[in-house]
């Protein structure tokens, strides 16, 4: 999950920037630090050699370059920010081999529902993506926030419900990855971990048949069962029943999440006709 | 009767909570015994409690601040314990009690340590720095304290008496919505916050009032010491950021309470309105704190030095602007929410453009140095390790702002590094060194200097190895808050940042270690000039600790550096031998408002969260009607005869007059 081994084009532009940005800020910071070392060690007290100028306490060429200096170091790493906000929108095309692959991402309580709308297949915990095919993501939360997340991959990005955000990626070499969510989401958020499959474009219409074959079906009723709070160990797949669903979720017509089931007194929820659901 | 408390409530099948709850609970009882017994209870009550004086409260400020500062650490050192251990295992704390960890570690860190401990400086402090005898309003200071304490109080009775949110430190809606978060955890949180957040806002608008209304003669702005100045832009944010804060959780308990939907899911609720509102309170907070900890280097700097400070009107015109800007920056915390690549940029630039103002300090600190003949006590030793740490962490800050970066780190363990480098290396190095410095004017003598210098060392070497290992799991692709994980790559170094923890820890015991020694040899360490570091500004004109009304006079100031001047002017002219003439003083009368208020604010803070409804009316009442008493009182202000105020100076300039003429024969 090297953030410094990236594995498509997102990843690589997002940590050159990182890196690029380092080198041009510890140009200044290694002198600076070296500076208040030494100046912090001959000025001692005990040092008998060094000069003592109390009444150099203004200077007007000293200020400007103080001034200058975190200044065009700013102006520079803004020119950075700027262009790399730009190119790395998330919402930025990122073109690759073939014809992209539409996926649709749900954070559940606690797992990570991958919907593929256009091979009417659905997976957990697991997502399998040809290499070198622009990946479309659309993302949103059965209940509270997430965040997705393939490091190698690079650019995250938040899911809430009742809102779809948008994301694309491309993952180069075939292989196995690791993605996660990196928003705090309750008890099971550290099993929130997924498998990222990148498999040959060529084997990529295999596997979607192999799926396709799947007993078990994902609707409306199996992804409520689905949604309740739990963690899934297994990686089960699914085969799509409506592929309208991902928009019956984010448009809040499968209404949200339900929370913890109570378990103590303590833990009761108030009478008073809160809960407006 | 008692809402929806219970026996259910206590957590008897936990352990840990409930043997540190114990522990806690006999030391106080001990604490309180053993004040009964000795037949400290009146001294206590008339000399601290109820005392309006603002370097008292500003001394109960910060020892608030170090208790609380172990509670912290010791949620600190569970959680570093933790996931040392919790690689492809729980570990030895259940997600529901880890959770509950490291959200108090955070709320307790900022509001109750970071917090009280630097206001109680600027309130010790200040005053003295301005020449005046105390603060604009005095019992609203008291109030102010108790309303904090009261907070930090309800923070730990959720150790024991149900649960502390499990949120994380901002309780993020919708997972802090009752939908979600049914237990009382994210009711403790937001009233214990509620409550010491009103107590923050009085302190703010005292503080911005005193620097505003209250100098000496010919004290203007422009010859205010540095940390005067930081003072004043830290209040006016919490003057302007706090009220969001209040208002943001009033709405998150409005939801919570009587069924709306300002942050919910469902009925038109906006969970991004909440990140918006948090954070524009949140990243001022940020400045909040290190602003002052930037005055503090700034007067350590140049004592130590033997300078005036490098570039003062570049300082000022550096802190104000960090004090505008940070207003300005709050989207930097959620750059991957996808705003679109027009905010990010610009949000992203204006979180660098601060960078400018903040470089332009290090440096003129760098130059205060040149030139100059550094001693190095401990409270240089604090600022030389901030100026190497801080540089650090303002590079992983810029570099989370370019927005690309942020795409890779946010929410990352580099992120956390991140933070704790500005907050530990900024803010909790600055209060260290403020303490250390200080200490000698408000108690009157020093403290031990070899302690202070071991302490130093196991902190920064405890702070590197802890949060180094922290940047490089963060590049590893941890994000944070992980309660177990299985990446074989990560476990090396959550073992190394254990060890650092460990490190830190001692750290910590030398500095415990270092009162306890200061204060057995306090004779030996005794200052009898009330300036032991032969200071600038005006707080060592006084003894050490100063008399209750500070100066006898008030001090006329003719330029920066007010009391070096009238050092070397006394020197020079061997003045001070005429005797003046003394004059009677007002003080403001002690009030035990402030804790009957806070008294009664417990109770209703307790009541609301366990909706015992008796009792939050009960609450209610007494808090106003405490407010009604001290607004019909007829006598606020006692007066000190003239002759006891000649009496205390006299004693004072005697020894002030040997040093000069000492220094004068050298």
């Amino acid at each position: 999950m090297n953030l410094l081994d990236p594995q498509g084009p997102v990843a690589a532009a997002n940590s050159t920037i990182l890196v690029d940005s380092v080198f041009i800020m510890l140009a200044i910071v290694v002198p600076t630090i070296f500076a208040i070392l030494a100046f912090a060690f001959w000025f001692r007290a005990s040092n008998t050699k060094a000069r003592f100028q109390p009444d150099f306490v203004y200077s007007g060429r000293v200020e400007m370059v103080v001034w200058a200096i975190p200044a065009l170091t700013v102006i520079l790493l803004g020119g950075v920010a700027w262009i790399g906000s730009h190119q790395l929108d998330p919402r930025a095309p990122v073109p690759g081999t073939g014809s992209p692959v539409r996926i649709q991402a749900v954070s559940l309580d606690w797992k990570w529902l991958f919907i593929y709308p256009d091979q009417r297949i659905a997976t957990v915990n697991t997502l399998t993506v040809p290499a070198g095919a622009e990946l479309n993501f659309q993302l949103t939360s059965s209940s509270v926030m997430n965040v997705f997340f393939i490091p190698q991959l690079g650019s995250m990005i938040y899911t809430m419900n009742g809102m779809v955000t948008r994301l694309n990626l491309r993952a180069d070499n075939e292989g196995k990855l690791q993605g996660l969510s990196a928003h705090f989401s309750g008890d099971g958020f550290p099993d929130m971990m997924f498998d990222v499959n990148v498999i040959s474009p060529l084997a990529f219409p295999d596997w979607v048949a192999g799926t396709a074959k799947s007993d078990a079906v994902l609707n409306e009723d199996s992804y409520k069962k689905l949604m309740q709070q739990g963690i899934e160990k297994g990686r089960p797949t699914y085969r799509l029943d409506d592929p309208r669903l991902f928009d019956l979720i984010a448009t809040q017509h499968i209404p949200p999440g339900p929370g913890p089931e109570l378990l103590s007194d303590a833990g009761r929820p108030h009478s008073g006709g809160v809960d407006a659901r | 009767m008692l809402g929806k408390l219970d026996w259910s409530a206590i957590p008897f099948d936990q352990p840990i909570p409930l043997i540190a709850g114990g522990v806690v609970l006999v030391a106080i009882l001990a604490v309180l015994i053993w004040v009964v017994v000795k037949g400290h209870l009146s001294y206590l009550w008339h000399e601290w409690i109820t005392s309006v004086d603002h370097k008292r409260i500003g001394v109960m400020y910060i020892l608030l601040a170090s208790v609380m500062l172990l509670r912290g650490g010791s949620d600190a050192i569970m959680m570093r314990v933790q996931q040392a251990i919790a690689y492809q295992s729980q570990g030895y704390l259940p997600p529901e009690h880890y959770n509950q960890i490291f959200s108090a570690h955070g709320t307790i860190m900022i509001f109750f340590v970071a917090m009280p401990f630097v206001i109680g400086l600027m309130n010790l402090v200040v005053p003295l720095q301005l020449g005046v005898r105390d603060v604009a309003f005095p019992t609203l200071n008291s109030v102010g304290f108790w309303l904090t304490a009261t907070g930090a109080l309800l923070v730990n009775l959720s150790l024991v008496i149900g649960e502390f949110a499990r949120t994380g430190w901002l309780a993020f809606p919708p997972l802090s919505e009752l939908s979600y978060s049914p237990g009382v955890g994210v009711d403790y949180y937001a009233w214990s916050l509620q409550i010491s957040g009103v107590g923050t806002l009085v302190a703010g608008i005292n503080l911005v009032t005193t620097v505003l209304k209250l100098r000496t003669k010919g004290m203007n702005y422009l010859r205010m010491p540095m940390f005067c100045w930081t003072t004043l832009a830290s209040n006016l944010l919490i003057v302007a950021a706090f009220p969001i804060l209040t208002a943001t959780l009033a709405m998150l308990l409005l939801d919570r309470y009587l069924g709306f939907h300002f942050f919910t899911n469902e009925a038109g609720g906006n969970v991004m309105m909440f990140m918006n509102l948090i954070w524009a309170w949140g990243h001022p907070e940020v400045y909040i704190l290190v602003l002052p900890a930037f005055g503090i280097f700034s007067e350590v700097v140049s004592t130590f030095s033997g300078k005036a400070l490098f570039g003062y009107r570049s300082m000022v015109l550096a802190t104000m602007a960090i004090c505008v800007i940070s207003f300005m920056v709050w989207l930097h915390h959620f750059f991957t929410m996808g705003a679109g690549p027009d905010v990010n940029a610009i949000f992203g630039i204006a979180s660098m453009i601060i960078a400018v103002p903040t470089g332009v300090k290090i440096y003129n600190w760098l130059f205060t140095m040149y030139g100059g003949r550094i001693r190095f006590a401990t409270p240089m030793l604090w600022a030389v390790g901030f100026m190497v740490t801080f540089i650090i962490g303002g590079l992983t800050g810029v570099l989370v702002a370019v927005p690309p970066a942020d795409f890779m780190l946010h929410n990352s363990m580099f992120l956390v590094a991140h933070f704790h480098n500005v907050i530990i290396g900024g803010v909790l190095f600055g209060a260290f060194a403020g303490f250390e410095y200080w200490f000698p004017k408000a108690f009157g003598f020093r403290l031990d200097e070899r302690w202070g210098k071991r302490a130093f060392w196991f902190t920064f070497l405890g702070f590197y190895i802890t949060f180094v290992p922290l940047y490089v799991a963060g590049m590893l692709g941890m994000t944070r808050r992980l309660q177990h994980y299985d990446v074989a790559a990560w476990r090396p170094w959550m073992i190394v940042a254990a060890i650092g923890m460990a490190v830190l820890s001692i750290g910590v015991i030398c500095q415990i270690m270092q009162l306890v020694v200061s204060i057995r040899n306090r004779e030996a360490l005794r200052d009898r000039t009330g300036d032991p570091w032969d200071g600038r500004s005006l707080e060592w004109a006084t003894s050490s600790p100063p008399p209750v009304f500070n100066f006898a006079f008030h001090p006329d100031v003719r330029g920066e550096d007010a009391y070096w001047d009238m050092k070397i002017a006394a020197q020079q002219q061997s003045l001070e031998h005429e005797v003046p003439e003394y004059h009677d003083i007002e003080m403001p009368r002690n009030s035990p408002t402030g804790f009957v208020c806070a008294f009664f604010a417990a109770i209703m803070g307790f009541a609301l969260i366990w909706h015992i409804w008796w009792m939050v009316i009960l609450g209610g009442i007494g808090a106003f009607a405490t407010f009604v008493v001290f607004a019909w009182r007829d006598h606020d202000e006692y007066v000190i005869p003239a002759a006891e105020v000649a009496a205390i100076d006299r004693a004072n300039l005697e020894e002030r007059r040997n040093l000069v003429s000492m220094a004068g024969a050298i």
